[in-house]
């Protein structure tokens, strides 16, 4: 599996993410800046957490128009997959990847902790080196980790096994609890909650590489 | 020539900044305020002749996100 991590002025996650891809594929990513137009020759896309251009505006929505984004939304269209953790959530969402926004959380607190995920849907390429049902562990930082998105979207979402993880206990205020969603095609996943800080024991736990092995086994 | 764009949440989407100035003000002991909706204000200095169309997709490609906000705008 060759993949490639997006770095944007005021990413933090981004060399975090890349250990987690190296550890798992054996294989040093390409780190990609936001200004280029044109992704080398991946099978995955990691668009990483931190705060990209500030959060100016809104979290991820200067990013989603950056150059290289482009070429990510064309490649999605094409069936590469897209890995958006935290503040890659949030891009992914602003880029129209997928439904919904992040907003504020609701009780204003940057949240940065350990929390408790539900997998709801193990038969996605990202999640099926976990247990349907079962509980992980993962930690969350964030400031605006509050899916929202209209009735009908959440319903439609529900419906075609999309919420991938939900939040054991209410975290942040979204909707439903949602803590991660694929798109209809299932080849993008954005997730608040952060897999790459959950890799080695001596980090308190691996839950977060079971994502990480179901990727290189779905992927090569 | 200038645009001015409000930018605000749309009805029913949860404002928990707005509320917490909301309670600042309560606490600060101003009584009869309902409620408070906290939005953006934006000031575009345009080329003369900038067409509407031209500013309304300004606010929907970037300035606004039609899935959480309204926007209205204000020539000068």
């Amino acid at each position: 599996m060759k993949t490639a991590v997006i770095v944007f002025p005021g990413s933090n996650c981004d060399r975090d993410m890349a250990v987690a891809l190296r550890d798992a594929t054996g294989r040093e990513p390409a780190m990609v800046w936001h200004r280029d137009t044109e992704l080398p020759d991946v099978d995955l896309v990691a668009v990483p957490g931190g705060f990209s251009y500030g959060d100016y505006l809104r979290s991820g929505a200067m990013a989603a128009r950056s150059p290289i984004m482009r070429d990510v939304i064309d490649k999605a269209a094409k069936g590469v997959a897209v890995l958006g953790v935290c503040n890659g959530f949030q891009i992914l969402t602003e880029a129209g990847l997928l439904p919904g926004a992040l907003m504020r959380n609701a009780n204003l607190s940057f949240i940065c902790r350990d929390v408790d995920l539900v997998v709801e849907n193990a038969q996605t390429m990202f999640s099926s080196r976990y247990d349907q049902g079962s509980t992980v562990r993962i930690p969350v930082a964030h400031h605006d980790g509050n899916y929202f998105a209209d009735e009908a979207t959440l319903d439609r979402l529900e419906g075609e096994g999309r919420v991938v993880f939900r939040y054991a206990q209410a975290c942040n205020g979204s909707r439903r609890d949602i803590a991660g969603i694929v798109n209809d095609a299932g080849n993008v996943l954005g997730m608040m909650p952060h897999p790459e800080r959950l890799i080695e024991a001596e980090q308190g736990g691996t839950d977060g590489k079971r994502l990480f092995e179901g990727l290189v086994a779905a992927l090569g | 020539m200038k645009a001015k764009v409000y930018v605000t949440l749309k009805n029913g989407v949860l404002d928990p900044q707005g509320k917490a100035i909301h309670h600042a003000l309560e606490a600060l002991g101003f009584s009869g305020v309902n409620d408070v909706r906290q939005g953006k204000f934006i000031e575009l200095d345009l080329a003369d002749g900038t067409a509407d169309a031209d500013i309304d997709e300004m606010c929907r490609k970037l300035l606004a996100n039609t899935v959480i906000e309204n926007y209205r705008v204000e020539k000068a």
